[in-house]
């Protein structure tokens, strides 16, 4: 089988976390609102309403294009985008198209321990459009509306070349950039709830030296439509290649429903959207103090971090890898090793324990009723022996469901935490030197007998021991010690 | 009270009266009231009158001011504005179908300014469709008539304004001036029309035609009207990017009378050519051997690019005109109409029904100019050309402190006359376009009459030199003493 060469390119719009609209003051906290009930004049283009930028808006997308080691142009030009649809306002976009707020930027990641690079073709912001909402019985008979809360919210644009060569590296670049993008707070970097959208380009050659046929794939959803839309496309083009045929250049959907890409339909002439700068905004002359303020604003970036863990906690580079990517459970992991020392051990519970139980209820780091400080008592413990790391597991799930502490999980639980195991030890000793009978018949296949040397244990410590460590013990001590 | 008492009136002599007691804003708005009822069916300067709102806004100024003696600058003083320039609950219809029935939820920053000095908007005037005319002819609910002349054009597009002030329905009016439309009219109709330096005052609310050129302008009766106008309505404004961070301007501007022959006047050897109407040169020559006798120095200059300016004008205006009026898609406000085909339906039907020809000849003008392939060819030579223009004017100013010229090189012409060639009409505003292309401020007086039309001078400053323009507006106005207009309309005018 020949080879096949995959080239893909991402185009990433991110809604900017300004609390103010691009070009108005409405509030651009819309999610969960009644339609049209953050709008004004401006956002809603109605005659005579003008645009005022938004300078949080234009720095945020400074800090990004800088994040991305992009140059930044010495002046800000936005065009207007002209365009027919009932979710924009003005009929047209206020974007920006020749003078960008940054070109020729770099963006860094690793695919299974492997370095990626990947060019950042351009970064500019514009304002985001309604949203159109369909109501009825089938599309046919259906009312549509338009809600506006969503019309002027800034994004920024991230525009990558086609550097990608599989649907995997799309994948994991898109989440170094949506890490990034959440380090440098610009945005939140939600894909199911559309602050961050990606398109892409794909095209694929059966000769390196023969380019393919440029698709374009919308409505990706998750990350994980993201690659499988791109799977799905990458085997779409191969067969069509293999069976002698050329794929279409055209834009395609992914159907989520049924796992497929599907032509759009109309919008399909090449559109002309007959750029122009937009007289009613000047241009803006970015400083050089401006730019260095926000440089001084951009926190050390997941590779960076991942370096210094590797350097500092001597963390190996996969573990490392993953806990910056998590801008949150890396300062998570921080904060727990401050307290315990150990930063192995902190970082396999959480990449381990933690992940689990944050995937299991859906929720983030934040989110979380477990404090680093719980966490590293919880690891003390383990430490000190005072319990085993298989019970402490335990400890974990119930400390996070409840918000307790461990001691008071351990409390409640009846288990003691003054009866340390090597406490314990000698406790089960004892009992198997009173108890030959028992120990015989437990040795001779009694199950029985074993629970009765547990009750045992169990009344000497008057129940304040775990059952389980107890069982553990009494089962070591059974087979033969240490 | 009659009206023909008021004939010479300045703001200043209202609130005279007002002072002594001798009239209120309410009797005031009832003697114009009743001139409207009596000659807007035969001009059809306005478009709403706000008559419920307006009296019952000039009951509440007296409340509220009795017993204080001074006001407000525009203290019960009734205003005309514009259709395109926003009134909150009032219909601004641009002059157009596509905006019928839209009454906006927002006050523009100059009524917001005109309110807050005590005017009372006391109707919406006609217009050419979205400001794009000459005659006041491309209004979609009817022309409006010149006061001196009823068969004739009161020019545009702020027709209605103008023939409102010179008819006397209104003692002073906002029009709007992206390439002549304040200054034609006024000069058409016998006043005052000022085109102030471009962001100079805000446009926030003035419905977009042209956003680099647009300027919203008093309309008035005397200079010394327009200065209290401009006065309240300049200044800088946090809605409007494009509005200069400058304070109001303020009549301290002025320079001092006695300081008004150290300035020397250029006369810009294009405007006075062979396609000027020879009687209007003459009137404005004959003012201009005063202005000599009464010391001012006269020099001739050139402004070498006035002829690109015209053509110039027709991709820039156009192309920003295509963009802004895209937004008139039957969606949001306005008019509707199809969409039992679905969504383009909607929008060919819509915008087929909704604007006139004159308006879709520019959008298409404009599509064409920014469409890829032709973007360098038509949009980026006009602004180029522009930019010629503007340095035309830089250099005249380097030996001039003004430039004085005609505002039209035409008389007010019949109606009709020039519908049939978008380009006769074009011709009429040669001489207002060059300085609004280079953003520069202008006003247009009137400086005579010639068989019972009036004929207008335009005066031309640099950038945020308004002072000086209306030191020398206010000296010819002295110097002519020239009685404000008060023509008689009647139906027998109509010939």
């Amino acid at each position: 089988m020949e080879n096949v060469y995959v080239t893909i390119g991402l185009e990433v719009h991110c809604q900017l976390l300004t609390r103010a609209k691009m070009f108005c003051r409405c509030s651009t906290d819309y999610i969960g609102k009644t339609p049209n009930t953050l709008v004004c004049p401006v956002c809603m283009g109605l005659p005579g309403a003008l645009p005022v930028l938004n300078r949080k808006a234009l720095e945020l997308a400074i800090k990004t294009a800088l994040a991305l080691q992009c140059e930044i142009l010495p002046e800000v030009v936005f065009h207007r985008k002209n365009y027919f649809y009932p979710d924009l306002p003005k009929g047209y976009q206020i974007s920006q198209y020749d003078f960008p707020i940054g070109v020729r930027g770099v963006l860094e990641f690793a695919l299974q321990g492997v370095k990626k690079r990947v060019r950042i073709r351009r970064v500019h912001v514009e304002e985001d459009a309604g949203k159109l909402v369909h109501e009825g019985p089938d599309l046919r008979g259906a009312v549509s509306g338009v809600d506006f809360n969503r019309a002027g919210i800034p994004l920024v644009e991230i525009v990558t070349e086609p550097d990608l060569r599989s649907p995997e590296e799309a994948k994991e670049c898109l989440v170094m950039l949506r890490s990034i993008v959440r380090y440098l707070g610009v945005s939140d970097g939600n894909m199911e709830e559309g602050s961050l959208r990606c398109d892409a380009n794909v095209s694929v050659s059966l000769s390196p030296e023969i380019p393919g046929t440029k698709v374009e794939i919308k409505n990706m959803n998750s990350f994980r439509s993201v690659f499988r839309a791109l799977s799905y496309e990458v085997e779409r083009q191969t067969e069509l290649l293999r069976a002698g045929k050329t794929p279409v250049q055209e834009t395609r959907h992914w159907d989520e429903a049924r796992q497929v890409t599907v032509p759009s339909r109309g919008k399909e002439e090449a559109e002309d959207y007959r750029y122009f700068p937009d007289p009613d905004l000047l241009p803006f002359r970015i400083l050089p103090e401006m730019l260095q303020e926000i440089r001084a604003t951009i926190p050390e970036l997941p590779l960076q971090k991942k370096e210094r863990f590797m350097r500092e906690y001597e963390l190996p580079e996969p573990e490392a890898y993953i806990l910056a990517q998590d801008r949150d459970l890396a300062e998570f992991f921080e904060a727990c090793v401050r307290e315990f020392p150990s930063p192995r051990a902190v970082c396999n519970f959480i990449l381990t324990e933690v992940l689990k139980n944050l995937n299991s209820l859906n929720i983030s780091i934040r989110e979380s009723k477990v404090t680093p400080s719980m966490l590293a008592e919880l690891l003390k413990m383990v430490e000190r022996k005072e319990i085993g790391i298989s019970l402490a597991k335990g400890i974990f799930e119930e400390m996070f469901r409840t918000g307790m502490g461990a001691r008071d999980v351990m409390l409640k639980k009846g288990i003691s935490f003054l009866t340390s195991e090597r406490d314990l030890e000698k406790v089960v000793r004892e009992v198997i030197e009173k108890n030959p009978q028992s120990v015989a018949d437990y040795l001779r296949g009694k199950e029985k007998a074993l629970h009765f040397l547990i009750g045992q244990v169990m009344r000497v410590t008057k129940g304040q021991a775990s059952p389980e460590v107890v069982k553990n013990l009494l089962l070591r001590e059974l087979s033969g010690g240490e | 009270m009659s009206l023909e008492e008021f004939r010479n009136f300045t703001i200043r002599d209202y609130h005279a009266l007002f002072a002594r007691g001798e009239l209120s804003p309410s009797v005031l708005l009832e003697v114009f009231f009743q001139r409207i009822e009596e000659v807007d069916p035969l001009l059809h300067a306005f478009l709403f009158v706000n008559r419920e709102n307006a009296l019952e806004r000039a009951r509440r100024l007296e409340r509220e001011w009795k017993g204080k003696d001074s006001y407000p600058p525009l203290w019960g003083i009734p205003v005309a504005v514009k259709d395109n320039i926003c009134t909150l609950g009032i219909p601004t219809t641009c002059g157009s179908r596509i905006l019928e029935g839209f009454i906006p939820p927002y006050n523009a920053t100059v009524i917001e300014r005109l309110e807050r000095a005590g005017a009372i908007v006391i109707g919406k005037t006609n217009m050419d469709e979205f400001a794009m005319g000459s005659s006041t002819e491309n209004s979609a609910f009817g022309p409006t008539r010149n006061p001196f002349d009823l068969n004739r054009v009161p020019g545009g597009s702020s027709g209605g304004s103008a023939a409102a002030v010179a008819a006397f329905e209104a003692p002073v009016a906002l029009g709007s001036d992206t390439g002549g439309s304040v200054r034609q009219p006024a000069a058409f109709c016998g006043i005052v029309g000022l085109r102030p330096t471009y962001g100079r005052v805000s446009r926030y609310g003035l419905v977009s035609f042209a956003s680099s050129l647009d300027q919203i302008g008093p309309m008035t009766r005397t200079v010394e009207d327009a200065i209290t106008l401009f006065e309240v309505i300049s200044g800088k404004d946090e809605r409007d990017s494009t509005c200069a961070p400058y304070p109001p301007f303020s009549r301290e501007e002025i320079p001092p009378q006695e300081d008004i022959r150290t300035i020397k006047i250029g006369l810009p050897r294009e405007y006075f050519s062979e396609g000027v109407d020879p009687r209007m040169v003459k009137v404005i020559t004959a003012v201009l051997r005063e202005l000599e006798k009464e010391g001012l120095e006269l020099v001739e200059v050139s402004l070498p690019h006035t002829n690109y300016a015209l053509e110039a004008y027709y991709i820039v205006a156009p192309s920003e005109a295509s963009s802004n009026l895209a937004r008139y898609d039957g969606v949001l406000y306005g008019m509707r109409k199809g969409g039992g085909q679905g969504l383009q339906d909607m929008y060919f039907q819509t915008r087929s029904f909704g604007f006139g020809p004159e308006v879709k000849r520019r959008i298409l003008l404009g599509t064409y100019s920014l469409s890829s392939g032709y973007y360098d060819a038509y949009y980026l030579k006009g602004m180029k050309v522009r930019t010629l223009v503007r340095r035309d004017f830089e250099e005249a100013f380097a030996t001039c402190h003004l430039l004085v010229t005609p505002v039209s090189p035409v008389f007010p012409f019949f109606l009709g006359e020039r519908t049939k060639s978008p380009y006769e009409m074009y011709l009429a505003d040669v001489f207002t376009i060059p300085s609004a292309m280079a953003g520069v401020p202008s006003i247009a007086v009137n400086c005579g009459y010639e068989d019972g039309l009036p004929v207008g001078m335009q005066i031309i400053a640099g950038p945020f030199r308004e002072g000086v323009l209306f030191a020398l507006a206010r000296f010819v106005e002295q110097m002519l003493s020239l009685p404000l207009p008060f023509p008689e309309i009647g139906p027998e005018r109509r010939s």
